[in-house]
């Protein structure tokens, strides 16, 4: 049996929002880098990169700025990731981020100073700071209550034009619905496959055909986000050019196109800017070299095992979903290295009685705790590793899903440990 | 303020209340009954769900021993569809209390209770998870019952024979003149509109509540609140019902129900039967006791956790719990000065329509009507209103239909849009708007794996759709259905119930922003 070794300078594991960002980075610095995952909450995500949103949770407090948003945060919770970066460095991470998914055919669009609102597929309005092309011409229409035509379709379940409509009576009266059947007509449908659908032309003129006449008066249409997977811009420049009007997306509950865009744009992204993928693999972690310092790993399954010998790690292996984390009836671990988890002291602690307590729960914001570089720290307060990063949700003193920040810390965190790494690795050498 | 009137009214519908209503209606009495939430919303939508053969009260209690005996094999002969006839084991594990499992047999003959010794190699064999260390077990006739599926009958039935049923409207108070309560004032739980009721005679059945009731005629009854917690398991562990053979004490029954099972229960005295929800050490000690004697209980996986509350009602003025009364209290209030108001309350499930019989015969003799009971040999008809909460009866229909067009809103437990506009239809014919907390009650939604997070969104679409829903109400009803379901969810998070929850959190809050009060106006 062959084992093949790996020698990198960084091994980014995780492929998910923090992980992706993390191999970007990295290449981008022309660091040599190798990437493990396997699956991610990105598919599942909806596309949109909250950066900063609510605070003081409790309060539900939105801020519309979401750098005095963050300034506030960091006042109040000095702990929480933001707080080891600055502002500037954040602002690069994200121009970086945008410009590469700019570059790559699947441009988003940003406020620079402000939060955007989008509409959800609940008819809930949401507040976050990158958005998806596709999805941004709402953001204008929603702000001018624009004559609007909103679109769904018979057999999307979960998905009503008529509950958006309703939610959105007061804030936006000027809206329309029509409801079509899909032109490749199944009984019941699945946005990822009517999304490869409609990059078929003659598809989607099918259904620009159907909702023209019911376009009338409105300056704006609205549809579930299935404009395409891997050629959204041109989808929607064809539906455009088809109606004669702007057309916005409105992203689904998972699956969710937006967040499949994503992971497929990083997939095949990010081998051509030299990054070196082991994808669908599991890692487990070995030693760490007494000589060289390099920490050693045991990738995949055992029939075809691949070692990887690397100079540093940048750890974005995600909460429970992404199996980073790991609970049993007693408390929580963190899967690979077994570093220390912050965390309440007993399970009756964990959650809330009230699922919907405005104060989050406490275990939202169980995670690793770092020091200013993002290395995890061991029980006696200092660096688990030299040169062991932690990146994404992973981290402890957050609470992305009520703060409303899961890409933006994702994105940032994933930075700043790269740069860490850099300035760790030159103190060394 | 709306005017109602009617010959009965009766407060509460657990199974006590809509067993009596089904019971005066069938006497040609038509009822009014008034629910403060929905059907079973009490201690009748959390416990058990044993149909006790009576051999767990052999020791304790011979007469209710003797009661649970009758009135189970009553409930299994008339309501056979709302019956699982598991039968049901007695077993004992090294430590218990010998003598105790020695003496059961006689004691169960003694009261008329079919109860067969067994050889442990054979009760092993019969139910294979139970523990190595069993040392005693003996066959009881048990059976398990779906309550939901009993209640809705009942009151189906009773509807069908001229009653009606109106749910979320409280009683929030009587107006009394001499010896007799003239009416009684509703007040609607949604909308807090008020409505006066005058009815000839009232009936207090609404359980642990009954207390207050009786408050609002200045009437004391003294009870006693007794909490218990039940968590039920992703398989169902055993065929039969399984009871631990000793003294009856914390997590000693077993009781399966369609693909799951019920393991409980405690037993905590409390001061408010209100705001009640199971905790983290209720949970993982069931889980330690229930293990004794089916191992596996410490490591499979559990679906749900719930909690009920007992109504038990103190007999002397002493401070023991053990004094007060497991059977059930009728009490005719002539005897505290009014003669049209009568509470019942107390009891189980398994005697409930016990309790409705000898209640109609009391609200029947103030009345002046001579009409005798008839759910003693009357068999239930099977009415449509009940069928949707069996386990796999909605994959059944939806299998049997073979309409691609129907799709499937809930998926974990194929409940599909054509059995969901069945359910709003005959909440619709109630003249009620359907809410998703009371499609759930009525069928298996929110109840699989992934509890709730899809089919809740789904449906609220749906709805819509439909019509059902307007401006932002979709928000408030699923808020309402996510936050009941969590209830039962919290204390059981930990490995894959965890990913599960955080996978809700990540969609409902992360994305949606469900838990922002501003979500509710939609802006
Ligand atoms: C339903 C949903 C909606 C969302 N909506 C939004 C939104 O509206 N706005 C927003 O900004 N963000 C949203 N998010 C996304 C969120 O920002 C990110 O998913 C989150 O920040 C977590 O990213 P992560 O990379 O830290 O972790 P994950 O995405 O969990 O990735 C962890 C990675 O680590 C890997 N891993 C773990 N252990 C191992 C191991 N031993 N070996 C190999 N690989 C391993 C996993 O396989 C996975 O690839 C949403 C997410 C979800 C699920
Ligand atoms: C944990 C537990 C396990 C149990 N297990 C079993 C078992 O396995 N087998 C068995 O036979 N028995 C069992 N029991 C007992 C059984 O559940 C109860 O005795 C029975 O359900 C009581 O029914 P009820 O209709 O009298 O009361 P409830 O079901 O409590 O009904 C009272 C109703 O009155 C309503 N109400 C209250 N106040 C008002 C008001 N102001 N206006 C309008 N309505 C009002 C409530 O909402 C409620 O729905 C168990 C009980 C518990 C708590």
């Amino acid at each position: 049996m062959s084992r093949p070794t790996i020698n990198c300078d960084l091994f980014v594991i995780g492929s998910g929002m923090a992980g992706m960002a993390a191999a970007l980075f990295a290449a981008g610095r022309g660091i040599n880098t190798v990437q493990a995952g396997m699956s991610s909450e990105l598919a599942y995500a909806s596309g949109l990169l909250d950066l900063m949103a609510v605070h003081p949770v409790r309060e539900s407090r939105i801020w519309d700025d979401p750098w005095a948003g963050i300034d506030a945060l960091i006042r109040d919770i000095p702990d929480h990731p933001y707080a080891h970066i600055e502002k500037a460095d954040i602002r690069q991470a994200l121009d970086e981020f945008m410009a590469f998914l700019n570059s790559a055919g699947l441009p988003y669009k940003a406020d620079t100073d402000h939060n955007s609102r989008v509409i959800t597929s609940v008819g809930t309005v949401k507040p976050t700071y990158c958005v998806p092309g596709s999805i941004w011409n709402v953001v204008r229409a929603l702000q001018e209550k624009q004559p609007c035509l909103l679109v769904d379709f018979r057999g999307l379940k979960g998905f009503s034009a008529r509950q958006i409509k309703e939610m959105l009576r007061e804030n936006w009266p000027s809206l329309q619905t029509a409801r079509f059947s899909f032109p490749s007509h199944a009984p019941e449908l699945y946005t990822e496959h009517m999304a490869r659908e409609l990059e078929k032309p003659e598809i989607c003129e099918k259904l620009a055909e159907k909702i023209f006449p019911y376009v009338e008066d409105a300056r704006v249409v609205g549809l579930p986000a299935v404009l395409g997977i891997t050629r959204t811009e041109e989808v929607v420049s064809n539906m455009e050019k088809f109606l004669n009007v702007p057309v916005f997306e409105i992203p689904t509950m998972p699956p969710s196109v937006p967040g499949m865009r994503l992971k497929r744009i990083f997939e095949t992204g990010l081998p051509k800017l030299g990054v070196k993928p082991l994808l669908q693999q599991k890692v487990r972690y070995v030693k760490s070299s007494k000589s060289t310092g390099d920490l050693i790993f045991e990738v995949g399954p055992s029939d075809s095992r691949t070692t990887v010998c690397a100079k540093g790690v940048i750890l974005a292996s995600g909460r429970f979903f992404g199996k980073g984390l790991y609970s049993d009836r007693n408390s929580v671990y963190e899967t690979i290295f077994n570093l220390p988890v912050h965390q309440p002291d007993t399970r009756s602690l964990w959650h809330r009685k009230d699922l919907f307590d405005t104060r989050g729960h406490l275990i939202s914001r169980a995670g690793l705790e770092t020091d200013e570089f993002l290395r995890p720290i061991d029980k006696s307060g200092r660096p688990a590793y030299n040169t062991l990063f932690a990146a994404g949700s992973v981290l402890a003193h957050q609470d992305w899903m009520r703060m409303k920040c899961g890409a933006g810390l994702a994105i940032a965190t994933a930075s700043h440990a790269v740069n860490s790494f850099l300035k760790i690795k030159s103190s060394l050498s | 303020m709306a005017l109602l009137k009617a010959d009965v009214l009766i407060i509460g519908g657990g199974a006590t209340g809509t067993g009596l209503a089904r019971d005066l209606s069938l006497r040609g009495i038509q009822c009014v009954l008034v629910e403060k939430d929905d059907i079973n919303a009490g201690a009748s939508g959390r416990n058990h769900g044993l149909l006790h053969s009576g051999a767990r009260y052999v020791s304790s209690d011979q007469e209710a021993a003797k009661e649970c005996r009758e009135e189970g094999e009553l409930i299994k002969k008339l309501a056979p569809h709302c019956v699982d006839n598991t039968g049901g084991l007695f077993v004992a594990v090294e430590g218990d209390n010998e003598n105790y499992a020695a003496d059961f047999p006689q004691l169960c003959d003694e009261c008329g209770i079919p109860a067969t010794s067994l050889d442990i190699r054979d009760a092993r064999e019969m139910e294979p998870e139970l523990s190595e260390k069993t040392i005693a077990a003996c066959m009881v006739e048990d059976a398990s019952i779906d309550p939901f599926m009993l209640s809705l009958e009942n009151m189906a039935h009773a509807q069908n024979l001229g009653s009606t049923y109106i749910r979320h409207m409280k009683v929030a108070g009587f107006k009394i003149s001499g010896n007799r309560i003239q009416s009684v004032n509703l007040r609607n739980t949604l909308n807090r509109k008020e409505t006066t009721v005058e009815a000839d005679q009232v009936v207090n059945a609404a359980g642990v509540w009954s207390g207050e009731i009786a408050a609002l005629a200045d009437i004391k009854i003294d009870m006693v609140y007794s909490k218990g917690t039940l968590l039920i398991t992703q398989n169902r562990i055993t065929q039969r019902v399984v009871n631990r053979l000793r003294k009856a004490s914390d997590a000693d029954i077993l009781v399966p129900g369609g693909t799951v099972s019920i393991i409980g229960t405690t037993s905590t005295h409390i001061d408010n039967p209100d705001d009640i929800y199971p905790t983290v050490r209720e949970v993982d000690y069931i889980i330690e006791e229930g293990g004794a004697m089916l191992p596996v209980l410490r490591k499979t996986r559990y679906i749900r956790a719930y909690s009920g509350v007992r109504p038990l009602v103190r007999l002397k003025a002493s401070g023991d719990d053990r004094d007060v009364s497991r059977g059930y209290t009728l009490i005719d209030h002539t005897e505290n000065g009014l003669e049209n108001f009568i509470t019942i309350t107390g009891g189980k499930l398994t005697t409930y329509r016990l309790m409705a019989e000898k209640t109609a015969d009391t609200v029947c003799r103030h009345l002046g009507v001579s009409a005798p009971c008839k759910t003693r040999t009357e068999p239930f008809p099977r009415s449509e209103h009940g069928k949707w909460t069996e386990p796999g009866f909605a994959p059944r229909e939806w299998m049997r239909k073979n309409d691609p067009t129907d799709i499937l809103l809930c998926e974990c437990e194929m409940v599909s849009e054509s059995a969901v506009d069945d359910i709003i239809a005959s909440l619709a014919h109630q003249k009620k708007r359907p809410d998703l907390c009371s499609i759930g009650l009525r069928s298996r939604v929110g109840k699989g794996p992934c509890q709730g997070t899809f089919c809740s969104l789904r449906i609220a679409a749906h709805m819509y759709d439909q019509g059902y829903l307007e401006a932002d109400q979709g928000t408030p009803s699923l808020r309402e259905f996510l936050r009941k379901r969590w209830r039962g969810q919290r204390p059981l998070l930990w490995d894959t119930h965890l990913v599960q929850a955080e996978l809700q959190e990540a969609m409902h809050c992360g994305f949606l922003g469900l838990e922002l009060e501003s979500s509710e106006k939609g802006g």
